[in-house]
């Protein structure tokens, strides 16, 4: 990764984690109400696969745990925070919240709090695609727990015996919600079973941006040249609970310390750090972020909250 | 039998007092779903269970179908599995394994084998909770026959009802609510006989119209009844904790004596339960002095920021200002011109 496009995913990832540490400071003052899921610790592989789509064609299906994504496929901070905030500005207007807003001008079609639920809705916009000339890829993102749900094992198969052009993204963070995944499956090498459905499937490291980037690139060519679905598999660690509040006592002692030691943001500073890049200009490049990010969250704060006049909008055409 | 001992406890502690009797008594009960052994649940409600009944009580994937199947199945061969469905908005990725499944052990085997199996599950809104979160179901599960559904609101029925739903051999469908969990502290009784499904709770005596109600909602339609006594209306309110079978004799009871009925629930109105109160007891025959009046959750989506899910659920004015209409009988629209106080 050259120096320039380093940090152009740091600044993304920084943008990402100071969202989200905003968030965790308005939910612990209430401004913010209800269960909201970080994606601390995940940022390289929003900042890095968004480098191998093109967002005015491609279509993002995330999670619940889903900020991370918006803001990388450019959704701004402000439109986040006010979601969350129940603002009328917000990215959906208060009405998606912190685990279902969409955002579909940014290519990012929507969270989804149905674990699983994104994958067969992925096959559908790839299917789309056959007919519509765009040459879109579907990318379906979503946890590991992700792969034990049955919805998710149909839109595998589906997407493989139509040649579908969806990319299976697992953010492999290790944990369903309280339960270590490993616990409640046979093997939890998930890129494993890519090839029981007839696809392609790779493991990468899932703090490490280029490798996220490169592993996304080669599976969206594959898309776009009609080879059909890819799954594929970062590894990474949540450095936060599953949601705000979450006290995390099923972590072994220690786990979180190393996950912390490998987390993609102080990483990839390294890495620019060992590439020249001064601490003066890292400092920088953070606190122009932050400063960003508080200007957002006063945006947010001092706009207008969602109409409950306008509820019955919507429901119907 | 356990004796009966007076405990202060919880809604979350009476339920896991109810399972961990459960799990007593009855060594072919089973406890499985996500989160509920090694962690607790996500919600506390199953702490140390596993520790104390061991590999009876465990944690599965992420996998409503598998969790309910495994349910029917182990019912089928002498279990009695109690499963935890998260929300109950999960329930419907795995719907197949309640209405075709379950519902249709007994029916066509003839009786040769049963599903005496327990679904957990909690729903409604909370602060801050998506439409995919938040959404009141018992309707969907309490159409289909084959299927017993309840509603525990008091810390006594998280207890009660969920030991009638596992000795029941029937598949039966619980439903609690996260908002209730960790409230205040109660005095509930343990131990004793089990009851049998079914009955109302009377939440509050009353002469001048009938209010029935079930789940979370009706701590509203309690702190509307007594607004309304202020003004001079005698609310009896009835909690329909059984949905499934309704108790519709006690319900016909109260009506007969009040002459007017409010039913008032959190879930859509359009095709509810509270559509099936009304039509049942009209069909009844019973004299009534004002039309009947349902309440609900309005026609739309449920939003997540608070002061829009607010304008959407029923609230206490709401409550209060359907009494009103009942009581009088003014139309609907007009209740706000009626003088507090007038009859
Ligand atoms: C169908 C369904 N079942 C259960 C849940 C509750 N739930 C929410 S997040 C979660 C864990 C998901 O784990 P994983 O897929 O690994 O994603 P992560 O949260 O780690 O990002 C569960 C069980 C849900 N939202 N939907």
């Amino acid at each position: 990764m050259s120096e320039d496009t380093l940090l152009d995913v740091l600044e993304v990832m920084h943008r990402i984690r100071e969202t989200e540490e905003t968030i965790t400071r308005l939910r612990l003052s209430e401004d913010i109400v209800g269960s909201v899921h970080l994606c601390n610790g995940q940022e390289a592989i929003y900042a890095g696969a968004v480098r191998a789509l093109e967002l005015s064609r491609d279509a993002v299906f995330p999670t619940y745990r889903g900020h991370g994504w918006a803001i990388a496929c450019g959704v701004p901070p402000e439109a986040v925070l006010a979601e969350l905030l129940g603002r009328e500005s917000g990215i959906s207007g208060g009405r998606g919240g912190s685990a279902y807003f969409t955002a579909p001008a940014y290519g990012m079609y929507g969270e989804n709090s149905i674990v699983g639920a994104g994958a067969p809705i992925a096959c559908g916009a790839a299917l789309a695609g056959r007919f519509d000339g765009s040459g879109r890829v579907a990318v379906a993102s979503f946890g590991e727990g992700a792969m034990n749900q049955g919805a998710v094992h149909e839109a595998m198969n589906f997407a493989a015996a139509m040649t579908l052009p969806v990319v299976f993204l697992v953010e492999n963070n290790t944990y369903s919600e309280l339960t270590p995944t490993r616990d409640v499956v046979r093997n939890d090498q998930f890129f494993r079973r890519a090839s029981a459905y007839g696809m392609a499937g790779v493991r990468f490291d899932g703090n490490d941006p280029d490798a996220v980037r490169d592993a996304v690139a080669d599976a969206v060519e594959r898309c776009r040249n009609g080879a059909g679905p890819v799954l594929l598999e970062a590894m990474t660690q949540r450095i936060v609970g599953h949601y705000i509040g979450d006290v995390q006592h099923y972590r072994p002692a220690g786990e979180l310390d190393a996950a912390i030691a490998a987390e993609p943001i102080a990483r990839a500073e390294r890495m620019a750090r060992a590439a020249g890049v001064g601490d003066a200009e890292l400092a920088a490049l953070r606190q122009r972020v932050v400063d960003e990010v508080d200007r957002a969250a006063q945006a947010a704060l001092a706009a207008p909250l969602a109409d409950p006049a306008t509820v019955e909008e919507h429901v119907y055409a | 039998m356990p004796e009966i001992i007076e405990k202060t406890l919880s809604y979350a502690e009476s339920v896991n007092a109810a399972l961990a009797r459960a799990l007593e008594e009855r060594p072919e009960t089973l406890l499985f779903g996500e989160d509920v052994a090694i962690p607790g649940g996500v919600f506390g409600v199953t702490k140390g269970l596993r520790r104390k009944f061991g590999e009876r009580v465990f944690d599965t994937p992420i996998s409503e179908s598998a969790i309910l199947g495994g349910a029917v199945g182990s019912a089928m061969f002498g279990r009695r599995p109690i499963v935890e469905i998260m929300w109950a908005d999960f329930a419907l990725v795995a719907f197949d394994q309640i209405v075709n499944q379950a519902a249709n052990v007994r029916y066509v085997s003839r009786g040769a084998l049963t599903a005496p199996l327990t679904v957990r599950t909690q729903q409604g809104n909370a602060p801050g909770a998506c439409a995919q979160h938040s959404q009141s179901l018992e309707a969907l599960f309490a159409h289909i026959p084959g299927i017993r559904v309840c509603m525990p609101t008091t810390n006594q029925d998280a207890y009660d009802l969920l030991l009638s739903a596992i000795w029941s051999d029937d598949p039966t469908i619980v439903i609690e609510n996260r908002t209730l969990y960790h409230g205040a502290k109660q005095p509930v009784r343990i131990g004793g006989p089990v009851q049998a499904v079914g009955g109302v709770g009377l939440r509050r005596s009353g002469s001048d119209l009938t209010v029935v109600t079930w789940g979370a909602m009706q701590h509203r339609v309690l702190a509307a009844a007594e607004r309304a006594a202020a003004e001079g209306i005698d609310a009896e309110v009835l909690d329909a904790r059984w949905i499934r079978p309704l108790d519709l004799d006690s319900i016909l009871a109260s009506v007969q004596r009040t002459g007017r009925l409010l039913v008032v629930h959190e879930a859509h109105t359009i095709g509810g339960v509270g559509a099936e109160v009304v039509s049942r007891v009209v069909e009844s025959g019973v004299r009534l002095s004002s039309p009947p009046v349902r309440i609900g959750a309005l026609e739309t989506r449920i939003p997540a920021a608070v002061q829009l899910a607010a304008r959407v659920l029923p609230a206490d004015e709401d409550i209060l200002g359907a009494i009103r209409r009942v009581a009088h009988d003014v139309p609907a629209g007009r209740v706000e011109a009626m003088p507090v106080g007038a009859r």
